[in-house]
């Protein structure tokens, strides 16, 4: 047991910081509005940089532009950019979900089409899959995709919770194309130019008044047969290994909202008479040992993909962990420091605002509890009533009458 | 970077649960709440599989292993609630391995049993060596070595004295400063406490006079190693009766019907046994951190071990209580195995500082390391 790392392996943190230390001046601002234009045109140009360097990509095939190299090396690469105060990769969806799906289960002018200019930042990329009423419950979705007697589709409905939707080239986007066969079985996967005729995408303001998110509108949007990933009703598959590649994605720190257990004890280190405060004291201290014991999850779970097993839906558990443990630390932070801690110029006010929402993200706490006590613990799944029944048979909130 | 096990690991992991299986210690657990003596004596097994040696070093004919491969020994003596005075020991054996061969040889085999009189290490708030008292929250200080050679004082709820032929006392001299005494168990007042769980062997410890021996060499930094060893000891321990109580529970949260269905398929069982699991989960990281601590990062110690202590201390409370919920009132009785895992928390969380002490000490550390 040992956090050692391999020579090959420090020489390449040496190689990885090397290059930061010569890039940094082109780097732009770690944190901006999801909004800003140019903020986003820095992000995207960082990117690109990124992926010249060969710090894009770094687990990806070589085939693919990616370096082929192990989870620790992506893990060096996420802490030096951290360490130089940069910013990461802006598509970590494309390259960290998307792509890997694309590479799974497209066509080969697919991946000549779209891996390249995904891995460089040119073409964003955004994951159209929940909807208003289909979350948690994604094979229930309502975008419907009609083949045409020309062998285009047409796709109407709306999807949300779309992050990068504002500016992505490109949207993977699970619709359904036979409602006549049980939910999951007739969902196909497309990709859909954001620019095409009958797209629109709406902010969605979180509380902190960013927009991280967006409702993505599809009314009447013709799409030709080349836009289908994988097969046609097979679109389920391609969904799980976008889920699995999230699962992978568990633990990296892409987005730059660091929940770790150092962020904390800052504000209260500061305040002589907090940090004496027996209180204050038990609930950062309580607060701590989970955050700490989300930093250990994350090491084992690194073991684990380093000996290439692929991560089980257990590895959601260290997000519940994470997001309760930090909301009950940055309530702490907030006691200590007052109100004006929620005041917008306030690191605090993000932080704060973030939390609540971040609960649900990637799947909210209940579906993870469910999927980790039917998949881990063997629990018997809870009755569906809509098991087996086509989906042109359930209600349009998705109820199935009675029997 | 590996966080997996050894080999060799898996092996004693794998042997100690072999060797612990089928001795009834669960069901003894029950009985000797009402007769102690039908606790079955583990205390030569624990010689014959080198476990009483297995923190002294090879030099003084122990089995010369880690911190953490004791530990793994420890999550398998709590997944069955064995009752083996081996935390008392094995913290004691490190201490004379380091200053006293003769006794640390005669402790490794299992010849004479030891027991470690810890004391808290200082902190930023409460300075000075403490000890606890039987009744009440507040601390009292560390015994006291005369300029004698004696010792004098007094330090209650001291696991594995009963019956220890000798006990190495974490103490002070007159002006505070740390030391590191053994006194034979004849040369103290052993009062021999019987607590809530039965299996817990505690003592309160009086010391008036008592002739005492110092080890030499052996300072301030030996004893908070010997107290981070028994707080991730307990944490390693705590982990077994986790695990033993998580597995309960989804056993019978499978088999149970009501409404015509496995009461395991309800979201408000599952997701209460989810959690002990994310519990579990989050308590062997921390176990995993401070195997990690004692081997490798020393300026990290008090903060993995007391992560370590509280973390688990929480799963297993959590555990023990979720058990006897999803068994339903059947759970309370003595009919059932649960409440001797309760009891196992009930006093587990009390000892040598309690959780509440050890998520006192994270906030200490965090804070330390915010503010250098």
């Amino acid at each position: 047991m040992n956090l050692d790392y391999t020579p090959e392996q420090l020489a390449y943190r040496e190689e990885v910081r090397a290059w930061v230390d010569a890039n940094r001046a082109d780097a732009p601002a770690l944190h901006g509005q999801w909004t800003d234009t140019a903020w986003i045109a820095g992000r995207r140009a960082w990117q690109g940089a990124l992926a010249d360097g060969g710090y894009a990509g770094v687990t990806w095939p070589q085939e693919w532009g990616g370096q082929g190299r192990s989870p620790v090396d992506q893990v060096i690469v996420d802490e030096e950019l951290v360490r130089g105060g940069v910013p990461n990769i802006l598509d970590y969806i494309g390259l960290g979900m998307l792509g890997p799906c694309i590479m799974a289960h497209g066509t080969s002018e697919q991946k000549q089409r779209y891996i390249g200019p995904m891995l460089h930042g040119d073409e964003i990329w955004c994951q159209m899959f929940s909807e208003p009423a289909a979350g948690s419950d994604l094979a229930a979705l309502r975008t419907s995709a009609k083949a045409q007697d020309d062998g285009t589709f047409v796709l109407d409905g709306q999807k949300v919770w779309t992050t990068n939707a504002q500016f992505a080239e490109f949207g993977l986007c699970l619709a359904r194309t036979n409602p006549d066969v049980v939910k999951h079985k007739g969902l196909t996967m497309f990709v859909v130019p954001m620019d095409t005729p009958g797209v629109s995408v709406v902010g969605l303001e979180q509380i902190s008044g960013d927009a991280e998110f967006n409702e993505v509108f599809l009314d009447g949007v013709v799409l030709g047969p080349e836009h289908v990933v994988g097969e046609v009703d097979g679109g389920w598959a391609c969904a799980l290994t976008v889920l699995m590649n999230e699962r992978l994605s568990i633990g990296r720190d892409v987005t730059g909202f660091r929940m770790d257990v150092d962020r904390f004890p800052p504000p209260i280190a500061a305040d002589a008479h907090a940090r004496r405060d027996p209180e204050v004291r038990h609930r950062l201290g309580d607060a701590s040992v989970d955050l700490l014991a989300v930093r250990f999850n994350g090491l084992r779970a690194l073991t684990a993909l380093q000996q290439g097993q692929v991560p089980g839906p257990e590895a959601g558990l260290a997000k519940l962990t994470m997001v309760e443990a930090a909301t009950r630390a940055a309530d702490l932070v907030v006691d200590v420091l007052g109100p004006s801690a929620l005041d917008p110029t306030s690191e605090w006010y993000h932080v704060v605002s973030y939390l609540p929402g971040f609960r649900s993200a990637g799947g909210t706490a209940e579906i993870v509890r469910n999927t980790v006590g039917d998949r881990v613990l063997g629990l018997p799944p809870e009755p569906r009533s809509d098991k087996g029944v086509p989906f042109s048979q359930t209600r349009s909130d998705g109820a199935v009458e009675a029997r | 970077m590996n966080l997996d096990l050894t080999d060799e690991q898996r092996l004693l992991r794998g042997s100690a649960r072999d060797l612990l299986a089928g001795r009834g210690t669960i069901a003894a657990a029950r009985e000797a709440i009402t007769d102690p003596t039908k606790l079955p004596d583990l205390w030569s097994v624990a010689g014959e599989m080198g476990w009483a040696g297995l923190l002294v070093s090879e030099d003084h004919d122990g089995v010369g292993l880690s911190a953490f491969d004791a530990m793994l020994v420890f999550t398998e003596l709590g997944r069955v609630l064995a009752s083996v005075p081996l935390l008392g020991h094995l913290t004691a054996s490190v201490l004379a391995d380091r200053a006293d061969g003769a006794l640390a040889a005669v402790l490794a085999d299992g010849t004479r049993r030891a027991a470690f009189v810890a004391a808290r290490p200082p902190g930023d708030v409460v300075d000075g060596w403490t000890v606890e008292r039987e009744t009440g929250t507040g601390r009292v200080p560390a015994p006291v070595l005369a300029a004698d050679g004696t010792l004098t004082g007094a330090t209650a709820w001291v696991p594995d004295a009963p019956g220890a032929d000798v006990l190495i006392v974490a103490a002070t001299r007159e002006d505070g400063s740390p030391v590191v005494v053994v006194v034979e168990a004849g040369d103290a007042s052993v009062r021999e406490e019987r607590t809530y769980d039965a299996t817990r062997s505690v003592g309160h410890l009086t010391f008036d006079h008592s002739s005492a021996r110092e080890l030499d060499g052996l300072g301030a930094g030996d004893l908070a190693g010997a107290w981070y060893l028994a707080q991730s000891l307990l944490a390693a321990e705590a982990l077994g009766a986790v695990e033993t109580a998580l597995e309960m529970a989804v056993t019978y949260a499978k088999d149970r019907m009501t409404f015509g269905r496995q009461i395991g398929s309800y979201q408000a069982v599952k997701h209460q046994l989810v959690d002990v699991l994310k519990a579990r989960e989050n308590a062997y990281s921390l176990i995993v951190y401070a195997g990690l601590a004692h081997q490798d990062l020393p300026e990290e110690l008090a903060l993995a071990a007391s992560a370590a202590r509280a973390g688990a201390g929480k799963a297993l409370d959590l555990a023990s209580r979720t058990c006897i919920a999803v068994h339903g009132g059947i759970g309370a009785t003595w009919e059932h195995d649960a409440p001797l895992i309760f009891r196992r928390a009930q006093i587990s969380r009390r000892l040598l500082g309690g959780t509440d002490d050890a998520t006192d000490r994270v906030a200490e550390r965090v804070l330390a390391g915010a503010t250098t």
